[in-house]
């Protein structure tokens, strides 16, 4: 089954700008395009990352977010501070099931969440004090804490507290490192650059930290870069790599520790998941340590099998045999759940509209299944995000930047997919259109979706969704409208 | 019983804003009017003429000790002084920490909630830190607070830059709300022609200088001793020129939206009473070699 023609996508575009007015339209125009398989660089047809027209509800969070709820947050060691008022850490708080092995409160923290709680006096006479002294608090009450970073809020930016003097004294005082992040809410235009502050303040506070210290390597270290480990996908993610003979010395940072990331200058090739949130430090450490990262995608079995060769190319034939044979091991298992569940998915049609990696990595799974990716978007994305996108999608295929709540919905009726991958925002909409709706965020409380235990769950409970009997009791508003229509006709 | 008048005080850092605040109250107190000062700048200089202190405790010192400022009660921030003048200061940080602003703020929302405002005032004087940074310092003349400004200023350049300045914060505010600018008050520094200039400058902002008050050494001898001059020396007659402008604020009721003037208009001013010379545009951007080189040629 095929999606929309060309001139189909181009006429529903032209029809859902019609109701914006003109500088609006003339916005979003930009941020919306078809896909052409033969473009190289997707520069001339979306604009990204730019700043959000008010009033589209756009489903963007803040640099806070990206810093403090996806970066350094997962990591288990570490105790994240919240600086600013409670409300940032506390809705921010265990959202994103980042899982980890640990006792929290002891030896890990994730899930709880630490805050300077700021108040009217903080704001008025700074707040550096009371960092001070939570630090002191902190080190006193959680003594296995590896070290602590620093999330700005708003407030922090624009009183202008000298959170560094505060971390430089708070670091020598306690002897371990204290991460000053300025990952101030305002700043940029999205999470995006919370991930590229929160890679930076790594690079200036972590990642030297261990330089010219004894470690002993083996030819086939191997980190894991922009996993978060959501619903355990870097476990599932990390298996694949040990049983092909990889040594991984990191996991960044989903289940992730400090000593790891100390550690991860020494390996021989850093594996990058989510190119969007971790390209900064992949870059940094090829350039001053003169290690390459790769792109590699988990997703279903044929791009399990691409990245476990491309990985291997990078080493010897030992771990070039072991790709195959974990390939060949896995064969089986994954030939039986596709044969389970393609018949129950096949030609079913799928949009997505989801964060860094995925509106792309997705796609090849969805493939495995005999579905069809119809449309995509990323919250956040780079026009380096959409290059890599461009073949990954079929032609004539919609992809849309930043997409509103009211171009989201359009775009849905007019293509009617079977099922829509995204995030808790947009969930609720769509079932009540009557439209099965996984998301794509948090795997809906279910997960790994990586790998090849991944893959099994996915392929569940995407039939689990989309066949699911309760659908037949709804009746999605455009089959309504045609209902309705025949009916004043007949 | 007359309507409340709040009245905010504007101008340079360090032109005497608070002095001329001060006697001026203790001369209105001093006539039976029933007056309160609300200093809003974290120095917290605002009171301590009328008080006899060094500086007095101020809401948000004391909010942060009690905790919040939902834990304070009037009668804690509040001192009564000379001529039952009711003080308050908001205070802040110091100087390169925390948000001053939020400070002011906070404190005016305070006092409001907490009916510092009663029935029995008759004026409520604003004394603001000199350069309104931000939406801090203009909460005194937002809607339902001050609404006659007074800009304190003299015949130097830069204070007259200040009080023009000034006058374009009052316009933001007076097109959406009730302020008005009410007069410049010239504190004397002595330079040539500083009363004619002020009242120039004043009718070109669409006001009047309501009054000049000349430099006198008494007023910092009663400093020296925590005191308004009106109140150490009462029959002096620079206590009676405070008197007077008193007794004009009393009177006003020329309250205005100001005419702000451009750069240029203000510097055309200044020329014109030899403060300023006239632009030479052959020499912006040369050097002293340049300059020199060229003058040799010549």
């Amino acid at each position: 089954m095929a999606a929309l023609t060309r001139e189909a996508t181009e006429a529903l575009i032209a029809e859902v700008l019609e109701v914006y007015p003109e500088k609006a339209r003339k916005d979003r125009a930009k941020h919306l395009m078809i896909n052409d398989k033969t473009l190289e660089s997707s520069k001339k047809c979306i604009t990204s990352n730019r700043k959000s027209l008010p009033g589209v509800m756009t489903m963007r969070g803040c640099a806070y977010a990206g810093s403090k709820g996806v970066v350094w947050g997962p990591i288990k060691d570490m105790i994240s501070i919240s600086h600013g008022p409670i409300g940032c850490g506390q809705y921010a708080r265990a959202g994103r099931r980042n899982y980890y092995v640990g006792t929290t409160g002891v030896d890990a923290f994730c899930e709880i969440n630490f805050t300077s709680d700021f108040q009217e006096k903080d704001i008025v006479f700074g707040g550096d004090k009371k960092l001070a002294k939570l630090i002191d608090e902190i080190e006193m009450l959680f003594p296995l804490n590896k070290g602590i970073s620093v999330q700005s809020e708003c407030p922090i930016g624009l009183i202008g507290d000298d959170i560094e003097a505060v971390a430089k004294k708070a670091a020598a005082t306690i002897g371990k490192p204290v991460v000053p992040v300025r990952c101030e809410g305002f700043r940029g235009v999205s999470q995006s650059l919370g991930h590229h502050i929160a890679n930076d303040s790594v690079r200036d506070w972590i990642l030297s930290n261990r330089d010219g210290q004894a470690f002993e390597t083996t030819p086939y270290d191997v980190a894991i870069l922009g996993d978060y480990n959501i619903g355990g996908d870097a476990w599932a993610s990390r298996i694949l790599l040990e049983q092909m003979g990889l040594r991984v010395v990191a996991q960044w940072s989903g289940d992730g520790t400090l000593a790891e990331m100390e550690n991860t200058p020494k390996v021989k090739l850093n594996l990058l998941h989510c190119y969007r949130s971790m390209n900064y430090i992949s870059r940094h450490m090829e350039e001053k340590y003169g290690i390459p990262w790769l792109e590699y995608n988990f997703f279903g079995p044929t791009k399990i099998a691409e990245s476990l060769r491309k990985i291997a190319s990078f080493f010897d034939d030992k771990i070039k045999e072991g790709a195959e044979r974990v390939i060949a091991q896995h064969k089986e298992m994954m030939d039986a759940v596709i044969a389970k569940y393609r018949p129950r998915l096949e030609g079913k049609k799928v949009m997505l509209y989801v964060g860094g990696l995925r509106p792309r990595h997705v796609v090849g799974a969805y493939e495995d299944l005999g579905m069809e990716v119809v449309g995509t978007g990323y919250e956040f994305a780079h026009n380096d995000d959409y290059d890599r996108t461009i073949k990954d999608m079929g032609d004539a295929t919609l992809i849309y930047d930043d997409v509103t709540g009211y171009e989201f919905e359009e775009f849905v009726k007019a293509c009617k997919p079977d099922l829509i991958g995204s995030g808790i925002k947009e969930k609720y909409v769509f079932h009540k259109m009557g439209v099965p709706f996984r998301q794509l965020h948090s795997w809906d409380y279910s997960g790994p979706y990586h790998g090849v235990d991944g893959f099994a769950i996915f392929a569940r409970d995407m039939d689990m969704t989309l066949n699911n009997p309760c659908w037949s009791k709804l009746t999605p508003p455009w089959v309504k409208n045609n209902e309705a229509a025949l009916k004043q006709a007949a | 019983m007359a309507k409340l008048r709040q009245c905010a005080i504007y101008g340079k850092g360090g032109i005497g804003k608070s002095t001329t605040t001060q006697n001026l109250v203790a001369a209105l107190a001093e006539s039976g009017k029933k007056v309160m000062i609300v200093g809003c700048d974290p120095k917290a200089d605002s009171t301590r003429l009328i008080l006899h202190s060094k500086a007095q405790t101020t809401v948000m010192h004391l909010a942060a000790e009690a905790g919040s400022v939902e834990d304070l009660e009037l009668e804690d921030v509040m001192s009564v002084g000379f001529g039952g003048i009711k003080c308050v200061e908001s205070g802040g940080p110091e100087p390169g920490v925390g948000c001053a602003g939020r400070g002011v703020i906070t404190a005016i929302n305070f006092l409001e909630e907490e009916g510092a405002y009663d029935e029995d005032l008759d004026f409520v004087f604003y004394d603001v830190l000199g350069d309104v940074v931000c939406g801090g310092f203009a909460m005194p003349i937002r809607e339902n607070k001050a609404q006659e400004i007074y800009i304190v200023c003299s015949g130097e350049m830069m204070a007259m830059y200040a009080a023009n300045n000034i006058a374009k914060g009052i316009v933001k505010y007076a097109n959406s709300g009730s302020v008005r600018l009410a007069g410049l008050i010239c504190n004397s520094r002595n330079t040539d022609r500083e009363d004619e200039l002020i009242m120039a400058l004043a009718a070109r902002l669409g006001t009047t200088m309501i009054h000049f008050v000349p430099r006198h050494n008494v007023v910092q001898h009663a400093e020296i001793r925590r005191m308004t001059c009106v109140e150490y020396d009462p029959t002096h007659k620079q206590s009676d020129e405070y008197r007077s402008l008193a007794n004009k604020i009393v009177n006003n009721t020329n309250f205005v939206i100001p005419t702000p003037i451009e750069m240029e208009e203000l510097e055309e001013l200044l020329m014109e009473f030899g403060i300023m010379e006239a632009e030479d545009e052959s020499i912006v951007g040369k050097t002293a070699a340049e300059l020199a080189a060229e003058a040799a040629a010549a």
